[in-house]
């Protein structure tokens, strides 16, 4: 596998954290290079999140990257912050049901995807899985690390609420599916592409 | 010629010391050096000294000692005794160091309740430095800055350091005001704070008004005039706070 | 002192964690800190351990005071150790200089963040300048810059016998990202590694009877005379030139051939790698130098890769406006190779950035 770049980005409280902590863990355990740097300091403060990962089976170079080569934005705010990190390379992927116009989005891309996970969750799951629905799609996307580890990594990570609550424990695996479902069926689409 | 009598604290080699004639630094570490002798605590003391007429100190006793920057004596000795708490820390600094540029580590220290021992000389200028004004300069005083004498519309009243170290300090702190022209009472004071640290209870802190005629530009008699009818009266003298108990001075 | 890690073992954690652990393992006792970002986690770590190891903290009332802090527990015979970074770095020079005077094994980490002033609290290289040769004084530090959470462990361990070796104080300088991000390292014990660690001995508070079995220790470093100080620095300036063969260290690459050398430090020395690689890839004779004690600076080594290699020019990249740039400027002083620059102060520097511009300079 070659080198993969993910920005992933949301507001405080989305969980974007959460997920490339657990995405760099998976990898890191599938004994690939991995490199996670969280956003932090001011923007940290109500501002919006970022996580930068990088996944490689090659030793990786520079921590950070300028672009990405897959852009997640998960709120509105998310879209403006995060237009610098995409280029002719880039998968940009942004929620459906944001309200923005079509050059709010990002000038180059190689592909822009409207996914509808914001409305799936909520109709299908329940909303505090949201996050992991979009793990579950950045993992479709990427294929940063198989279904399996991100599965296992998912669940020592989240162990403590699991045995608090075991049906969360299934609801988190739903909501794992319903994000690689959705994934998979906006690549069959196409997308917006307008690289 | 027959040699005064020196402590045995006293570092003789370095007699006699470098303070101006009529200083009152002399007078306060001849009365550390003689509670050092009492509490047989020689061997077991770390002196620091700070940037001012206090570094000239800097081996005027047969203790371990070291020198520092202007006001980080305080840091030094918090770090010496964080690391080594048998040891006795004497952190020795001018009002300046004190109370202006250390100001923050002395505070803090009060706070924290190191258990250090802190003297503090107040002679009413930066000595060192060619009598500049310092925090306790006395509201109408001349000195090098305040030509004109301090007007404190412009630079505020002196600092009343034991009032505000008691006001920020716990039970178990040692606080006093002790001056040079009383010399008991000054031992008293250092030794108190000294064996206060011995005791492990707390921050100790004796500011000591002293004499500096070569910046007050003050004959004898003048300069005991200023330090007894000016300084004493405008700087209560006494102990704020002791944690030892009456029966114990 | 009980083993801190045992078995070694790899783990993915962030720089300033990586920090803690190595502290721990090369046996340091005593950390004063003041928080500021990107550091902040390092004292987080390391008050959650420390305890377990018997190893002490205190959390000063500024950075003055925890680099004064550390000079005195040092002073006391303890392997003490700071960290700061930014405006930190900036106020713990003045007892950084202390230390340098007065020859103390001072350790501090410095997570290099933007500047000037507040700047940001992300990332830079913007702190050579001062962590190589601030104070007041010139410069006798040994300053390491690391590019990988491994080298992060490694230095940490190394500079704490560095510093009681030859009682210089020391810096393991990396940088936010590096203090932020989560990387994959192994941690082990020194002692496994047959590396043994330097013991700390006291200045003041020494065993014995003063008059009877030993003299006191008058310590200081403010002189009457100019000839006195003179004096002090020429021996400092001696030892430090003596110290500096054997502890200047450098990594370099693809030098035999180079028609142009690549110069970097830190974390930016991870692109120039990458970059060197394409621009072989791409017939382009590219090599790689790269200085990890920037203080003192792989000079002879640095010289003797140009005179090697024939190289007609240089580029230094670096993310800050010029540092790494003047430090080897007059490091080079002499050469007449031309020295090209890509200069990204406050931001990070991708293998694209470097291809790019060695590009348009050939």
């Amino acid at each position: 596998m070659s080198l993969i770049r993910v920005a992933l980005a949301g507001e405080g409280g989305q969980g974007v954290q959460v997920v490339a902590e657990i995405l760099t863990e998976a990898a890191y355990n599938e004994k690939k290079h991995t490199i996670y740097i969280p956003n932090f300091g001011l923007e940290q403060r109500g501002g919006v999140s970022v996580a930068f990962m990088q996944v490689s089976d090659e030793k990786i170079g520079a921590p950070k990257f300028h672009k990405a080569d897959i852009v997640v934005a998960l709120s509105e705010r998310a879209v403006s912050r995060t237009l610098q990190y995409s280029d002719e390379n880039t998968v940009y992927v942004y929620d459906s049901s944001f309200n923005i116009s079509p050059d709010e989005l990002p000038k180059k891309a190689k592909k822009i995807i409207s996914l509808p996970a914001v409305e799936a969750t909520k109709k299908e799951l329940h909303p505090r899985v949201f996050n992991i629905v979009v793990m579950g799609a950045v993992l479709e996307f990427t294929k940063m690390v198989s279904f399996e580890m991100a599965k296992e990594a998912l669940i020592s990570k989240l162990a403590y609420k699991f045995e608090k609550d075991p049906k969360l424990k299934e609801l988190n695996f739903k909501a794992l599916e319903l994000g690689k479902e959705l994934a998979e069926q906006s690549l069959q689409e196409g997308g917006a592409g307008n690289g | 010629m027959v040699a005064p009598a020196m402590p045995k604290s006293w570092y003789v080699p370095s007699k006699p010391h470098k303070f101006c004639p009529g200083c009152g630094h002399g007078i306060t570490l001849k009365a550390l050096g003689e509670a050092i002798d009492e509490l047989d605590i020689q061997n077991k003391v770390v002196f620091g000294c700070d940037i001012g007429c206090s570094l000239l100190a800097w081996n005027f006793f047969a203790c371990d000692s070291t020198q520092t920057h202007h006001g980080r004596t305080t840091p030094v000795m918090v770090g010496i005794k964080r690391a080594r708490p048998e040891l006795i820390c004497v952190g020795y600094m001018g009002d300046g160091g004190g109370y202006s540029i250390g100001s923050q580590h002395l505070l803090n220290s009060a706070v924290r309740n190191e258990k250090i021992t802190v003297i503090l000389i107040n002679n009413t200028n930066y000595g060192m430095t060619g009598g500049q004004m310092a925090p306790t300069t006395l509201p109408g005083q001349i000195t090098e800055t305040t030509p004109y004498g301090r007007d404190v519309e412009v630079t505020g009243y002196p600092t009343k350091g034991p009032e505000f170290i008691a006001e920020i300090t716990p039970e178990n702190a040692y606080v006093a005001r002790a001056t040079v022209s009383k010399y008991k009472q000054l031992k008293r004071f250092i030794k108190n704070a000294l064996r206060n640290q011995e005791q492990g209870n707390g921050f100790s802190f004796v500011e000591v008004l002293s004499t500096c005629p070569t910046n007050w530009r003050t004959s004898a008699e003048q300069t005991w005039h200023f330090l007894e009818d000016k300084m004493e009266k405008y700087f209560p003298i006494g102990e704020l706070k002791n944690p030892l108990g009456k029966g114990e001075k | 002192m009980q083993k801190v890690v045992g078995d070694p073992r790899k783990a993915f954690i962030t720089g300033n964690e990586a920090v803690a652990w190595a502290a721990l393992a090369a046996k340091a006792e005593i950390m004063f800190g003041y928080p500021i970002t990107p550091q902040n986690e390092v004292m987080h770590y390391w008050t959650r351990l420390a305890p377990k190891y018997n190893r002490k903290f205190l959390q000063t009332e500024d950075e003055l005071s925890a680099g004064f802090t550390t000079c005195g527990a040092i002073q006391a015979g303890k392997k003490a150790f700071t960290a700061t970074a930014g405006p930190g770095n900036v106020l713990m020079q003045e007892p950084f200089g202390m230390a340098e005077a007065m020859r103390l094994p001072l350790l501090a980490v410095i997570q290099q963040r933007g500047g000037p002033s507040s700047g940001t609290v992300v990332y830079s290289q913007q702190e050579v300048t001062l962590t190589t040769f601030g104070g007041n004084g010139e410069g006798h530090r040994i300053v390491y810059s690391t590019s990988s959470h491994q080298e992060i462990f490694d230095y940490v361990i190394k500079g704490f016998n560095t510093a009681w070796k030859y009682r210089f104080p020391v810096f393991v300088l990396g940088d936010g990202y590096q203090a932020k991000m989560r990387e994959p390292l192994e941690m082990y014990d020194p002692e496994d590694r047959g590396i043994e660690m330097v013991k700390p001995y006291a200045l003041v508070g020494l065993d014995g009877r003063i008059g009877e079995t030993r003299e006191p220790q008058h310590l200081c470093n403010i002189y009457s005379l100019e000839e006195e100080l003179y004096e002090v620095v020429l021996k400092i300036a001696g030892d430090y030139d003596a110290m500096t063969p054997e502890v200047v260290e450098y990594e370099e690459k693809e030098c035999e051939d180079a028609d142009i050398i690549v110069v970097s430090h830190g974390v930016v020395s991870r692109a120039a790698d990458d970059a060197v690689k394409i621009l072989r890839s791409q017939g382009i004779k590219a090599g790689y130098f790269r200085p990890i004690t920037l203080r003192p600076f792989p000079q002879k080594q640095l010289r003797e890769a140009l005179a090697k290699s024939g190289a007609g020019k240089i580029l230094i990249a670096e993310s800050s406006y010029g540092q790494l740039e003047r430090l080897t400027k007059q490091e080079l002083y002499g050469e007449t190779v031309p020295i090209k620059s890509l200069l990204m102060p406050g931001v990070g520097i991708v293998d694209s950035d470097i291809v790019n511009k060695v590009k348009s300079i050939m």
